[in-house]
């Protein structure tokens, strides 16, 4: 080998402690170091500009006035059963990935199958209630939370709770399916007329005696007797039995569930009485609005049996 | 003033050199670019799932290398993994210095590779500098542009190295070159082989020194008993510095009564650098510990006569005389880490379950009541299947008297290999007066084949508010 070669890297070659300054001095002995960049630093901030004005043609970027440059990028989705065409967007990208994305496209296919499928199958299916359960979660949220809460336990004396067995027209696949198809008018008449308060609060021993509270004999009878006779007619919607006629949508009214009259939350008999009696008094109207022309047949087959699994179906 | 702010690159052109440090890392390279090529091709037996050894496939979700499938929930091991790499990181350097930027970095072994082919192009360092300044003709045309190609070639083989661990490799061989294949292997591969390039081939050591953080941090990690490659100064300078091998310098003899080292200053240990530095400055950022001055320098001083390792390994405690410690805290905490770190995850693979269950409780409403007296809880039940055979299972609740458990009409729970599914599930049970807010239990999840030990997942059940 040649020991005559120079060296390649021609550098200057420093000591450690001679580095190169700018010449600015201040306070006598404050100097400011100089370690240059190496010129391809400057170049890749030169392409980062490039890269700048590129995305500023491809992408939104601008604001003149009260719009903005739109860029030449474009997105194209289906909107209302339209092809729509736009400037490139996150939304319109988040719209079109959830119609033709791999997962909205599984997802499809996933409630295409369940759609064909029978509600006998799809109960006893658990891979079909697991997809129930994912995706009956959005639609219950948008359509129904709102009322029946998120977890579907309702709100006392407002809305139902579907989490329990206790239902007012139905919980097989068939009446649920029904209720929200056609939507439900529930109505009890007020007594205010009919019954003195007496009465009423007859009625509500008596009532409450089904529930297995400790009433006043007397008034539970007399009670019973109003309950079962002409004067309440309370029978014709709620059964001799007082277990509730599915097709009135009236409920129960041995089970000890309460979801119009708050009777867990009071304190004493008296003022049970007094939070049936009341009720009775008033009477109630409630609707479910119908959803046949809202959500399509798969759809509410999905709810249906999501509503079944929460806990009470028959 | 006219000062730059900005300064021009110095080109670098290494000369080659041989010796023991050399073979080391050829060794090194080989190994590394048979594993990295070879190893998508290799063909693996599973009962379900691909037949290749190593696969990563992203659109299922499925990790598989060897007899062990990795699944997204598994993601902690990478956690484990990466912390061994980073100790490992810190262990090795502060013993040996820079031993994963010398000898295996990517950045070094591609650079290295892509010198050898411009290296057999264009010819040694003379002819390379040569060839550097001559003016634009047919032969330096000729010269850098094969030398060029061949580096994308190169380039290009790694970018699709690389694609081919996330897809069945010979159909996506095939697929890639017929204009099949996804648009991400398109766009991984020339991004990658755009990236290989620059890097390995044009931005060389200004990657090492600008860009990579790790040759930064490593310097943190040195000590006085950091083995470092060094310029034995006090042997090489003397009292009177280095001197050429002139006719009155020519013996050590000689040398030594004139005050002059053994340095020969015959440039060597610089020509063959990859960074471009002069080792007998001291320690340098710009160092990666390659060794190559190591073996340059001992080159010359076999031809000299004189003992070798004039440039060597050896630690700042060393050179002022001391002796090297190994055995310090430092060195000793970073090694009991690994162990248990990688202890830990040989143990989470070995030990992990074959199927994979969780149950979270509702909590929306957290209980109800029932018509017949009874409180109710809902429970989704998350199970996957991490086995290579179809599991057919069998949901209990133990841990509680008088519990009792409603699956809906769901009878049968059957996993395919890798197939998860969610069971929702509900458990009555009738509260006696003095039970507490919330009681225990647990669900029990057996196989009907019985070759699976039963699961049993803990959870609670909740009576009041």
């Amino acid at each position: 080998m040649s020991t005559n070669d120079k060296p390649a890297n021609e550098r200057p070659r420093k000591k450690p402690d001679e580095v190169e300054t700018t010449g600015h001095i201040w306070d006598a002995s404050l100097q400011e170091y100089n370690n240059p960049l190496p010129r391809w630093w400057l170049w890749g901030f030169y392409a980062t500009v490039v890269f700048a004005v590129v995305y500023w043609i491809l992408f939104p970027a601008w604001p003149i006035g009260d719009g903005f440059t739109k860029g030449l990028n474009t997105i194209t989705f289906e909107q209302d059963g339209e092809e729509v065409t736009t400037h490139w967007n996150t939304r319109s990208l988040l719209a079109r990935d959830m119609q033709t994305g791999t997962h909205a496209v599984r997802q499809r296919e996933m409630l295409e199958t369940v759609g064909a499928m029978e509600y006998d199958e799809i109960l006893a299916d658990v891979d079909a209630m697991s997809f129930v359960n994912a995706y009956a979660k959005g639609s219950y949220g948008t359509w129904c939370a709102a009322c029946h809460q998120t977890g579907g336990a309702g709100v006392m004396a407002q809305y139902p709770n579907l989490r329990d067995d206790n239902w007012h027209w139905g919980g097989t696949v068939e009446q649920i399916e029904e209720t929200l198809v056609l939507g439900r008018l529930g109505y009890m008449p007020g007594y205010r007329e009919t019954l003195n308060s007496e009465q009423l609060e007859q009625v509500a021993a008596y009532v409450l005696s089904l529930n297995g509270y400790e009433m006043d004999e007397e008034s539970v009878s007399a009670g019973g007797d109003i309950f079962t006779g002409e004067l309440g007619g309370c029978f014709q919607c709620h059964g001799m039995d007082a277990a509730g006629i599915a097709s009135q949508g009236a409920p129960n009214l041995t089970n000890d569930l309460w979801g119009l009259v708050d009777v867990p939350g009071a304190a004493d008999d008296a003022e049970r009485v007094a939070r049936v009696s009341s009720f009775v008094h008033e009477g109630v109207q409630r609707v479910m609005p119908a959803f046949a022309d809202r959500l399509s047949p798969t759809e509410i087959k999905v709810l249906t049996a999501y509503v079944h699994s929460l806990g009470g179906g028959q | 003033m006219s000062q730059s702010l900005f300064e021009a690159r110095v080109p670098i052109h290494p000369r080659s050199v041989s010796g023991r440090f050399r073979n080391l890392k050829t060794g090194i390279l080989l190994l590394a670019y048979g594993v990295f090529f070879l190893l998508p091709w290799l063909r693996w037996e599973r009962e379900t799932g691909p037949s290749q050894a190593v696969l990563f496939d992203i659109p299922n979700r499925h990790f598989y290398l060897f007899d062990l499938v990795v699944y997204p929930q598994d993601i902690f091991w990478l956690a484990g993994l990466l912390m061994i790499a980073a100790l490992l990181l810190f262990f090795v350097t502060g013993i040996a210095g820079r031993v994963f930027c010398g000898y295996f970095c990517f950045q070094t072994l591609w650079t290295d590779v892509f010198m050898f082919l411009e290296r057999r192009i264009q010819g040694e360092r003379p002819a390379r500098i040569r060839l550097s300044k001559q003016p634009w003709n047919a032969e330096k045309i000729l010269k850098l542009g094969s030398t060029h190609a061949s580096w994308l070639l190169v380039a290009f083989a790694t970018g699709l190295g690389f694609v081919l661990y996330w897809g069945d490799a010979p159909a996506l061989v095939r697929a890639f070159f017929t204009g099949e294949a996804a648009n991400a292997a398109y766009i991984t591969a020339g991004l990658l082989t755009l990236t290989t390039y620059t890097f390995a081939g044009l931005a060389r050591e200004q990657v090492c020194t600008y860009m990579c953080p790790y040759a930064r941090f490593q310097s943190v990690m040195f000590d006085q008993d950091t083995l470092i490659v060094s310029y034995d100064e006090a042997r090489g300078e003397g009292s009177a510095g280095r001197a050429k091998p002139t006719r009155d310098l020519k013996t050590r003899e000689q040398r030594q009564q004139a005050g002059v080292g053994d340095c020969i200053d015959c440039g060597y240990c610089v020509q063959v650098c990859p960074t471009g530095i002069d080792i007998r400055d001291g320690l340098q950022i710009e160092c990666i510990h390659c060794a190559l001055c190591v073996d340059a320098c001992d080159a010359i001083m076999d031809k000299q006569g004189w003992p070798r390792g004039l440039i060597r390994y050896t630690s700042e405690s060393a050179l002022e005389g001391g002796k090297t410690r190994f055995l310090k805290l430092k060195t000793v905490g970073y090694g009991t880490a690994i162990v248990v770190v990688a202890g830990l995850l040989v143990l989470s693979v070995l030990g992990r379950a074959e199927l994979d269950a969780s149950v979270s409780q509702v909590r929306q409403p957290l209980f109800v009541q029932m018509s017949d007296g009874s409180t109710q809880n809902s429970y989704e039940i998350a199970l996957n299947n991490k086995t290579q055979r179809s599991l057919d299972l069998d949901i209990d609740v133990v841990g509680l008297e008088g519990a009792t458990l409603d699956l809906g009409r769901v009878e049968e729970i059957v996993l395919e290999p890798s197939q998860r599914t969610t069971v929702l599930a509900r458990v009555r049970y009738h509260p006696a007066h003095d039970d507490p807010t919330r009681l225990p239990l647990q669900f029990e999840i057996t196989d009907r084949d019985g070759i699976m030990d039963p699961l049993r997942v803990g959870s609670q059940l909740s009576l009041r508010p």
